[in-house]
């Protein structure tokens, strides 16, 4: 009698979790499938569906095509300079936000900006900035040049300019969430514990690491975690920044890289943009578990911080 | 350390767009507080006790008047260095560092000559921990701490560096109601081994009046009556201290003064020689009467409750400000104790020393000389 109660509730419960499993299904897993297999067809053809092989040849292709190192390359560096930058950035101006009094709110919108401003918008601005063009050399070298530098092609010059437009542009896009994110966990901690430290005379820096850091640091966490994922997965900004040709650039991500081998001028090859797909996703997957286990480890108890 | 006060104020502007005037929240507040007590600042919330402790403690800076300990003017001191301890409402342990690192936080902070060894400093710890009975958790999180040792281990944590001071923000608030027995013995014990002056903030009349050596009570900023607990009881300065303190409260009617003779309602109570005739409030504790044929005052019984020891008889009266009137009457004075629902008159005798006469504007003790009828 008790048995047959319990599996009707479990019937009832995978009742209620079908529409969401049927969406998830469809439009996550199913597509997830099917590029994990694709990754091992040789030659897919998505309009015949015809392929000629299985096996590896697809990811030894894709891992010694130039084109994908280089996008390995540009990938790593961006995520390796911005998600330390950005996030270290977004915790010193929240600090400063957080202890100034007036025009906290003024500030807090300013600093949202960019947040709410199209990516497209965006890198246009950034063009103005940066691009050398036969009338102008953009503000940033008028401004080189006007303290005695030499003007710098930013969008077309050498590599290390470029990535610099880059890093900047992606620091400048995703530091207003991390802002966001940020005042609000510094002022979630009660100021009780500023206090306490206060009257034991805890010097500034003793309380922001001892304190402030520790009790914030799930926040930061999430931050750093999910500007990995979302470093990784940069593509649309580098478009607005560098256009669509990105491997004539030398600019471009692996999602870049995916796309090109899917739609781009030299496409068409279902099978090694599903590779680079299945290796750009175990590249996420485990930078992600490395951040949850470090993560983890400092919140064991009795764990100094 | 003696602490005095003198003729602390403090005002914070006001949030009110139309109204500017500031919010007196500590009124010239005078008061030298001996050495080695345990004192409780009292009032209803919003009376100014807990700004009057953090002004005491240097996280805020008085709007004038100053404060000394001992001989030193502490005015303008930083908390670190008036040799406080304080514990916070909600204790303010820090929830990532275990018991021993949150004790042992305050003695980290120590720099040049007062700098301790490693050993030293567990020493300590350890030492802060045993008085305050904690020492078996020395290595849990806050979390994994009930209400009651939380509150010890915030309080070890203000007692590991000695200080010359301890301040508590409403300690016992956040415990149930036998843990705040339990706690506020531990308080005073911890008080009497330490010999630490310690000020404590309550608006729990009880538990200031359980422990305290002296009490404070205080309304709107303002000190209406300092004093050892029974004495404030015995003899309240105005209408508000005979109020706020003391369970059932008092009981007021409103009364008046003719030929001697005071007045409640029709019947004449008390002779009272040497005061003019006035309108004023008497307050009468709940054990100020006696219940007696041929009483003075006569009261309508509504009924009984009985609560453990004490039998509370439960009445109206056409002059009393409230509308029932509780009378404490002992056990063997429990008659008739089954006749609820229908209201029927008792007379009571007074104890003249359980009535009070205040002024009726300003609220001040009227005080009488021998009195009975």
């Amino acid at each position: 009698m008790k048995k047959k109660r319990l599996r009707d509730n479990n019937l009832k419960g995978w009742l209620y979790l079908l529409p969401a499993m049927l969406f998830l299904g469809v439009f996550m897993v199913y597509p997830l499938a099917d590029v994990f297999i694709y990754s091992f067809e040789e030659g897919y053809n998505s309009a015949s569906q015809t392929y000629f092989g299985t096996g590896l040849y697809n990811y030894s292709y894709v891992l010694h095509d130039p084109y994908f190192l280089q996008a390995l390359k540009n990938t790593f560096i961006l995520v390796i300079i911005t998600v330390p930058l950005s996030t270290g950035i977004a915790l010193f101006i929240s600090m400063g936000l957080h202890s100034v009094k007036p025009l906290r709110e003024l500030f807090q919108t300013i600093y949202f900006l960019p947040y709410v401003t199209n990516t497209l918008a965006v890198g246009l601005v950034f063009m103005i900035l940066f691009k050398k063009t036969p009338y102008s050399d953009g503000l940033i070298n008028l401004l080189i040049t006007f303290f005695g530098g030499t003007a710098v092609d930013f969008m077309e010059g050498p590599y290390w300019a470029k990535m610099f437009v880059l890093c900047f542009y992606t620091v400048w896009v995703v530091l207003p969430f991390k802002i966001l994110i940020l005042t609000s966990a510094l002022s979630s901690v009660s100021q009780e514990y500023y206090n306490a430290a206060k009257v034991d005379g805890t010097s500034k820096t003793r309380t922001f690491m001892r304190i402030t850091l520790p009790m914030i640091s799930p926040m930061l966490f999430y931050l750093v975690i999910t500007g990995f994922i979302g470093a990784f997965k940069a593509y649309s900004d580098v478009v607005a920044l560098f256009g669509t040709d990105l491997n004539a650039a030398g600019m471009n991500t692996i999602v870049g890289y995916v796309y090109d081998m899917l739609y781009g001028d030299s496409g068409g090859y279902p099978s090694y943009a599903s590779a680079a797909a299945i290796l750009l996703f175990a590249i996420v997957l485990t930078i992600t578990c490395i951040n949850l286990l470090v993560s983890r480890n400092r919140n064991l108890p009795g764990g100094t911080i | 350390m003696e602490i005095i006060l003198r003729n602390l104020t403090k005002k914070f502007p006001s949030r009110d767009r139309k109204n500017h005037e500031d919010v007196v929240a500590v009124n010239d507040f005078n008061f030298e507080i001996p050495d080695g007590k345990l004192i409780g600042l009292l009032g209803p919330s919003g009376c100014g006790k807990s700004t009057t402790l953090y002004l005491i403690s240097g996280l805020q800076k008085p709007t004038d008047g100053r404060i000394f300990f001992g001989k030193d003017d502490v005015t303008n001191l930083p908390p670190e260095n008036r040799g406080i301890g304080l514990v916070f409402q909600n204790y303010a342990l820090y929830p990532h560092l275990t018991v021993r690192q949150n004790i042992l936080f305050p003695l980290q902070n120590l720099k040049g000559k007062d700098k301790l060894t490693k050993t030293e400093m567990w020493e300590k710890a350890d030492g802060a921990a045993k008085l305050v009975q904690i020492d078996g958790l020395m290595d849990r999180k806050p979390r994994e701490l009930s209400g009651g040792q939380q509150q010890r281990v915030a309080i070890a944590r203000a007692l590991v560096k000695m200080p010359k001071v301890l301040l508590l923000d409403e300690p016992l608030s956040n415990l149930d109601a036998r843990l705040r027995l339990q706690t506020r013995e531990e308080i005073r014990r911890i008080q009497q081994e330490t010999k630490i002056t310690t000020i404590f903030v309550t608006h729990d009349q009880e538990e200031a009046m359980s422990i305290s050596d002296l009490i404070v009570v205080m309304k709107d900023g303002v000190v209406q009556q300092i004093g050892r607990p029974q004495e404030v009881y015995d003899n309240p300065a105005n209408l508000f201290v005979a109020k706020f303190l003391g369970t059932p409260p008092i009981n007021i009617f409103e009364a008046h003064i003719r030929n001697s003779r005071l007045f409640i309602g029709d019947d004449a109570v008390l002779r009272l020689p040497g005061l003019p005739d006035q309108e004023v409030y008497a307050g009468i504790r709940p054990e100020g009467f006696i219940c007696q044929e041929g009483g003075e005052l006569c009261c309508m019984k509504k009924g009984i409750e009985v609560m453990g020891r004490d039998i509370s008889m439960v009445c109206t009266h056409k002059a009393s400000l409230s509308p029932t009137v509780r009378i404490i009457v002992g056990a063997e004075n429990n008659t008739e104790p089954n006749r609820y629902g229908e209201e029927f008159p008792v007379r009571f005798r007074l104890l003249s020393r359980k009535v009070f006469l205040f002024h009726k504007e300003t609220e001040a003790r009227i005080h009488m000389r021998e009195c009975s009828l």
